[in-house]
């Protein structure tokens, strides 16, 4: 088979073509409104949210890393005496907590956090899909077995929060949910080691 | 045209689809009243899951399939003035549909299927679940083959002649749910069936997730078409008037197919296996999806005010009371778009990239489909069967009232369901939970809105048990119908030849499906994954 170089000309006719089809639809003149301004509209709400997205960084979760969730208690991170709120801030000083989910419980069970603190929560399934909310906030993130799922909330207030798992994962389901305690930044003590918090 | 075999099969399609549908309702009452934890007797996560598995799967999967197959069986036949091509294969693929229905619905209603209509893996759900689904699909391939068939013989038989408006957005379906249901067949195929059968140990959620939202979006354009043919081709002659404009229908339907196809991953801004670039495109897409919907809106209430002036409708909104509100078709026409603008605020919600975050996987999400679903959509499946039944049993409609109640009924169980539901989702409640077992204060603030969802669940079933016995009433009691009144096709100027043909726009499509989910696929074959193993559920 012979591929025909490209012809300059065709795509101009192509494209000329099309122009003197489109002239020639019949479209009424309120419709044409109709249509610019359905445009307009959709255009004013994704460029609302390229901004939002490109000058405050406000991304949803979507941070493609792998991990082996049947060996989560021999890994680095997700290791039992690594879990929880983690005594040293990140450079940029965040505070990181780390979290297994599994049904049904996120471990561990309970934590505390300082209150309009910058928190990653990095978490992994060690059995099937679940999720974690925090109602009321944006801490949102699906837990996909064979992947790390990491998000960024700030909690403005004190307070007790449910985290809340918002994704169907067996029959106690219902039953899986964990206390997200927030304080404030000068009643938080950070933890002494990796693992739980008492 | 009005052949025997074209009223067979629509006929035998409606009734699974009905008989599904009324099936479905009782399930959904019973979740409410689970839910709501107001009868401790009923108390049961194994019996509420199992419940929910199968509302899901009779609602967007039973009756959707089935109905559509009917009505574009009807369709193809009546405006093409064509009998429907190879009776013998669109029997099998009839026999196929319902032998998959019936082997999937063993293990849902034996509790042994609890992954609920989404599949869930590395739940692991009994293989006749997914051999039933699967077959359920394969089935409905058989129809979209009818579908282009018969289209390219007629337009063979009719050179340069306009295709008619209604089989022009069947085949754009039909096409829509070839590409559509690609996604969870692959799934199927080669991910869920050998790992169900044993052959292989584990699966790769991550990729079995992004075929599922591959198919997930489009699923919903494939039961909407419908809905829109509808509104385009019924109501604005049974509202007394004629369709604003056919070039605009014949350009929403084909945007609904070439957009609605590659934006799934909106089902996914909260997964971690796609990275947020592809999230991102994907937004714009799911963005650009609600301008032929915007068009549908236009045409339909142009055409509306159009038929209302005419009746002697004066003023800016004196039209409106104009309108024939006693005929099913009109009223279903007025509450579907209420239930659609409703809907559509919420699903802009949704669709918003990191609003998501607030509602993802909350009672927001169901009270938002319910309104785009089984309002918008369902509504019009109810009306086109009112139109439709006495032409296909020879009978007049049982009763002129009882419609109107029955539709209405609808509506307000609808909203009555949904505003909680709304509520709810803001306030936090995750979607699929049987009960409350959160020992927080924060539950006290969904107690009210729990007892409302129920009286709307009771509104709805009583609704949808007048729509099943209105419809059986009229197969064995009704009147025998007079000869069926031709309707007056109004001269449209011929479309462009792009908008009378798919092949440019099947181009279209497989480039933006390669651009959308090429890497996001391949990447699983390029990174390394680990997959887990099965569990029950
Ligand atoms: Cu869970």
């Amino acid at each position: 088979m012979q591929i025909r170089s490209p012809d300059k000309n065709w795509l101009h006719e192509k494209l000329a073509g099309l122009g003197v089809q489109l002239s020639q639809l019949e479209i009424n003149e309120l419709e044409r409104k109709w249509l610019l301004v359905s445009i307009a509209m959709i255009g004013l709400f994704v460029g609302a949210i390229v901004v939002t997205a490109v000058s405050h960084g406000i991304h949803p979760p979507g941070h493609v890393e792998t991990i082996d969730s049947a060996s989560l208690h021999l890994s680095q991170e997700f290791a039992e005496d690594k879990l929880g709120v983690q005594p040293t801030p990140l450079a940029d000083g965040s505070i990181q907590v780390r979290l297994v989910a599994g049904r049904y419980g996120f471990y561990p069970r309970e934590i505390e956090v300082p209150a309009g603190r910058r928190i990653v929560f990095r978490m992994a399934s060690m059995d099937v899909l679940h999720g974690a909310h925090i109602p009321m906030t944006n801490m949102s993130a699906m837990i996909v077995p064979g992947y790390v799922s990491e998000v960024v909330s700030v909690f403005p207030k004190p307070g007790e929060y449910p985290m809340l798992c918002n994704e169907y994962c067996g029959l106690g389901h219902d039953h899986m949910w964990s206390k997200v305690t927030v304080v404030a930044q000068e009643n938080w003590r950070k933890p002494a080691t990796g693992g739980s918090q008492q | 045209m009005n052949d025997a075999t074209s009223t067979r099969l629509t006929l035998f399609n409606f009734w699974v689809a009905f008989g599904a549908f009324g099936l479905a309702c009782f399930f959904g009452m019973y979740q409410v009243l689970e839910r709501s934890g107001l009868f401790a007797f009923l108390q049961s996560p194994a019996v509420y899951f199992a419940s929910v598995s199968t509302h899901g799967v009779l609602m967007a999967f039973v009756l959707t399939t089935f109905f559509i197959m009917g009505f574009g069986y009807y369709t193809a036949a009546h405006s093409l003035g064509q009998p429907v091509w190879n009776p013998r294969l669109a029997w099998t693929g009839y026999g196929v549909c319902v032998g998959g229905v019936v082997l999937a619905a063993i293990p849902l209603l034996l509790g042994k299927a609890s992954v609920l209509y989404t599949f869930y893996p590395p739940i692991q759900a009994n293989v006749f679940f997914y051999i039933g689904a699967t077959l359920l699909v394969v089935g409905s391939w058989f129809w979209c083959a009818i579908m282009l068939v018969m289209l390219a013989r007629w337009k063979k038989d009719h050179p340069g002649e306009t295709v008619p408006l209604p089989m022009f957005a069947t085949v754009a379906n039909a096409l829509l749910w070839l590409w559509t249901s690609l996604g969870v067949a692959l799934e199927s195929v080669f991910q869920l069936l050998p790992w169900a059968l044993g052959l292989t140990d584990t699966i790769d959620v991550g990729l079995a997730r992004t075929l599922f939202a591959w198919t997930l979006h489009p699923i919903v354009y494939f039961w909407l078409i419908p809905a829109y043919i509808a509104l385009y081709c019924y109501v604005p002659q049974a509202a007394g008037g004629k369709l604003f404009s056919d070039v605009l229908a014949r350009t929403a339907f084909v945007l609904i197919l070439v957009l609605g196809l590659p934006i799934g991953f909106h089902h996914l801004y909260m997964d971690p296996e796609q990275a947020v670039g592809w999230k991102f495109l994907h937004m714009v897409g799911t963005f650009a999806v609600a301008i032929p919907t915007l068009l549908t809106g236009f045409t339909v209430i142009a055409s509306l005010e159009l038929a209302g002036r005419r009746q002697g409708g004066a003023g800016l909104f004196g039209w409106i009371g104009a309108l024939p509100w006693k005929n099913p078709m009109v009223l279903a026409a007025i509450l579907s778009l209420l239930m659609l603008v409703l809907g559509g605020f919420g699903g802009i919600v949704n669709a918003s990239y990191a609003m998501n975050a607030m509602v993802h996987n909350t009672a927001w999400v169901p009270g938002h489909f319910h309104l785009i679903f089984a309002g918008t959509v369902v509504t019009m499946y109810l009306a086109i069967a009112y139109q439709l039944w006495p032409r296909l049993v020879g009978r007049k409609l049982y009763s002129e009232d009882l419609p109107l109640v029955q539709l209405w009924g609808w509506f307000i169980g609808m909203v009555v369901m949904t505003t909680p539901w709304h509520i709810l989702g803001l306030l936090g409640q995750p979607r699929r939970i049987s009960a409350v077992q959160y020992n927080s204060v924060l539950t006290l603030s969904w107690d009210p809105y729990e007892s409302l969802m129920v009286i709307g669940g009771f509104i709805l079933l009583v609704s949808a048990c007048q729509f099943v016995y209105i419809l059986y009433k009229t197969q064995t009691a009704g009147e025998t119908l007079e000869a069926e009144p031709a309707a007056a096709d109004d001269a449209v100027r011929p479309p462009p030849a792009w908008l009378n043909g798919f092949t440019l726009w099947n181009r279209v499509i497989l480039v933006l499906m390669v651009l959308s989910y090429g890497y996001p696929i391949l990447q699983f074959f390029v990174l390394k994954t680990y997959n887990p193993s099965a569990w029950g559920y």
